[in-house]
């Protein structure tokens, strides 16, 4: 009976509701609690930690002194190479983001122009990649890459035509890069073509009908109302591309190390856990910075935020 | 010669005529309404005028001046879209600055137009604020100011009111009137509601099928449908089907089933003449039906004493009281039925008739129109 219920019914109704709550926040919580906060914990802690003599980690209590340091953090600051090495893996993120945006947008967009009954299978074709193996995907560079390739012939010669001296394509920055563009590619057009199939044709009739040209139509509309896909599709791509280390391993020559890679060394080679950690935190904190820095761009050029107010009737 | 010039023009989808050889003349300055059923051709005739379809078949000449070859951005055209299609990311003043920049306007002298653009459609203040933060009749307001700011030979509206309120739609449409009049742009406009196409027009194209069943002033086409299609379509209209018995001069008496002779003038607006045996209908609107209590005194049910009136016996067998006006529905003992209008002028009446009240029906001879089939 409405407004009849007495106290305690009203109780039993809220800590119902509470209980509610608490079911569908809670499976989340916990496994946001598990496989990331209590994960980069460890990390954390590691980081201020001594590296074992025989590899892993030091004891943490010694002599009944807690032995923690900023010694591994004192290492990254002061030896310039990985300070060298991150930037330099910050460019090799930045031209994969740039040369996937180049040639996912186009693609993208076809494909959100195509016949709707065509587009599922499209899509198909793109994530298609993802049904074999990623290591065996890189793999599969070092053949088309490989001295022996018609790559290789190719290139190689038309470079003797004009006199100049072989150059290897494999273990190389070069295959370094078309395999990060190649791998990163889907993440790229997936979200890119998220938004531009949801354009409204009736947006480029009427910039059309109010004099702009193709590519006046293109830069003044469509590009600007696609640009959160472009930020979703780039911090896709930068960020397991920041810190991927197999590529620059099977691919790259030795002056292609990428701090994935060093993170990897000390973890397996090096066996110095405090340092890699370090690295590992140092790797997370830039991409978090730059996505958030990305998302900050993204919204003052939007001009208003994404979720915005409801017409009023 | 007219400003635009539609000739022959047609357009078929596959085995579907859309447009079926229309010829229109439109004047310079002129308030013209394309209106028809859904699937009539006129959104399809639109489109080709700005550019975003072409004929398959005829011209569309601007000035004299062919439009074939001309793309819709440089068609001196400008289209206000059912949708609006407002930029989304764009400020009102950015939107209506879009096509001064298109055109290469100088900057410095935007914001003035812009200005001035927004107070055409009293929405001065209004430059800063998002489509998003807009109401429906807001941004329809800017549509249309984004569509005048460069003061194009031709304005296309597609049924820009179809998606606002009836109330809001009336005061728009006094808007428009006086909008256009202000800026004496010729209006091409698109609807589907007679309503609308009355209020606002200079002329109507009546379109049907993909073609023009009638094009004329407002109150002709009202009056004067020339066809069951127009009669039906605007507004109501009793259709009496029947034959014309006899014919003395401008009046015939046609012998319509369920009601007997009915005395018709015919060569009021269309001056058209029809013999005696011609058979069509007659188009009689309910508001120009008189309905009066029956005395018991009158006369026979058969064509009156006087020649050029009508009337008959009935009883009321339905009505709708719609507030302003009552609709009743008379019957013949003979079983034909009219729909009759009477205004509820009474103060404090809601209704003159009751179901059942024995009532007399009677209109003058010019009152209907008779439509050959």
């Amino acid at each position: 009976m409405p407004g009849t219920s007495s106290p305690h019914e009203a109780m039993t109704k809220r800590s119902k509701e509470r209980v509610g709550k608490w079911l569908v926040s809670g499976p989340p919580l916990v496994y946001l609690l598990f496989f990331f906060a209590i994960p980069t914990l460890i990390m954390v802690l590691a980081s201020f930690r001594t590296p074992g003599e025989f590899g892993g980690l030091a004891p943490l209590l010694e002599d009944g002194k807690l032995d923690l340091n900023l010694d591994s953090y004192i290492r990254f600051f002061t030896e310039s190479v990985y300070a060298q090495i991150f930037v330099k893996s910050v460019w090799y993120a930045l031209l994969t983001t740039l040369f996937c945006l180049l040639l996912a947008y186009p693609l993208a967009a076809l494909i959100a122009r195509s016949p709707k009954k065509y587009r599922d299978l499209l899509l198909l074709l793109v994530i298609l990649p993802f049904w074999s193996n990623f290591l065996i995907r890189v793999y599969a560079w070092m053949i088309i890459l490989g001295p022996n390739a018609a790559m290789a012939r190719m290139v190689n010669g038309a470079l003797a035509w004009f006199g100049h001296e072989p150059v290897p394509l494999l273990f190389s920055s070069f295959a370094v890069l078309i395999c990060l563009v190649y791998v990163h590619l889907p993440f790229m057009v997936l979200p890119l073509y998220a938004n531009l199939e949801k354009h409204d044709q009736a947006l480029l009739d009427a910039a059309q009908d109010l004099g702009a040209s193709g590519w006046q139509r293109f830069w003044r509309i469509t590009f600007p109302l696609s640009l959160p896909g472009v930020y979703a599709g780039a911090a896709l791509v930068f960020i397991p591309a920041l810190g991927i280390f197999a590529i620059p391993d099977i691919l790259g020559g030795p002056e292609d190390s990428l701090i994935g890679n060093v993170i990897k060394q000390q973890f397996l080679e090096t066996r110095d856990w405090p340092f890699g950690s370090v690295l590992s935190i140092v790797l997370t904190i830039a991409a978090l910075a730059l996505a958030g820095l990305a998302a900050w761009v993204g919204r003052s050029q939007l001009g208003t935020p994404s979720s915005g107010a409801p017409a009023r009737a | 010669m007219a400003l635009l010039e539609i000739q022959n023009v047609s357009r078929r989808f596959g085995d579907f005529t859309a447009v079926d050889q229309v010829s229109i003349a439109i004047e310079a300055g002129e308030f013209f309404t394309l209106l028809g059923p859904s699937g009539c051709g006129k959104t399809t005739l639109l489109r080709m005028i700005a550019g975003f379809d072409l004929p398959d078949g005829g011209r569309i000449l601007l000035n004299g001046e062919d439009l074939a070859d001309r793309p819709p951005e440089e068609r001196p055209v400008r289209t206000v879209f059912q949708s609006y299609a407002l930029f989304p990311h764009m400020s009102v003043e950015r939107n209506i600055a879009f096509p001064l920049q298109m055109a290469r306007t100088p900057s410095a002298e935007i914001p003035a137009k812009v200005d001035a653009a927004l107070e055409d459609v009293r929405l001065t203040g209004f430059g800063k604020r998002y489509p998003h933060e807009l109401s429906g009749g807001q941004k329809q307001r800017v549509a249309v100011a984004r569509a005048l700011v460069t003061h194009p030979t031709v304005l296309l509206l597609d049924e820009p009111l179809a998606a606002l309120d009836a109330k809001l739609r009336e005061e728009l449409q006094i808007e428009l009137i006086n909008l256009q009049k202000e800026v004496g742009i010729t209006f091409v406009y698109v609807t589907h509601d007679q309503t609308e196409a009355l209020a606002l027009s200079h002329r109507i194209a009546v379109m049907n099928k993909g073609r023009v069943e009638q094009l004329d002033q407002p109150s002709k086409i009202y009056s004067f449908p020339t066809s069951r299609f127009v009669a039906d379509f605007i507004g109501t209209c009793n259709l009496l089907e029947g034959s014309v018995t006899a014919s003395n001069g401008g009046t015939v008496s046609v012998g319509v089933k369920g009601l007997g002779p009915v005395l018709v003038a015919t060569s009021l607006a269309t001056g058209m003449t029809v013999g005696p045996g011609a058979s069509g209908a007659i188009a009689l609107r309910p508001e120009k039906i008189r309905i009066a209590a029956s005395t018991p005194h009158a006369g026979s049910d058969a064509a009156s004493d006087t020649a050029t009136e009508n009337q008959f016996h009935g009883t009321v067998t339905d009505f709708l009281y719609l507030g302003d006006v009552t609709v009743y529905i008379v019957s013949t003992p003979q079983g034909c039925k009219l729909e009759t209008l009477l205004a509820n002028s009474g103060a404090g009446r809601a209704k003159f008739f009751e179901v059942g009240d024995a009532v007399e029906v009677s209109w003058s001879a010019d009152a209907g129109h008779f439509i050959a089939p």
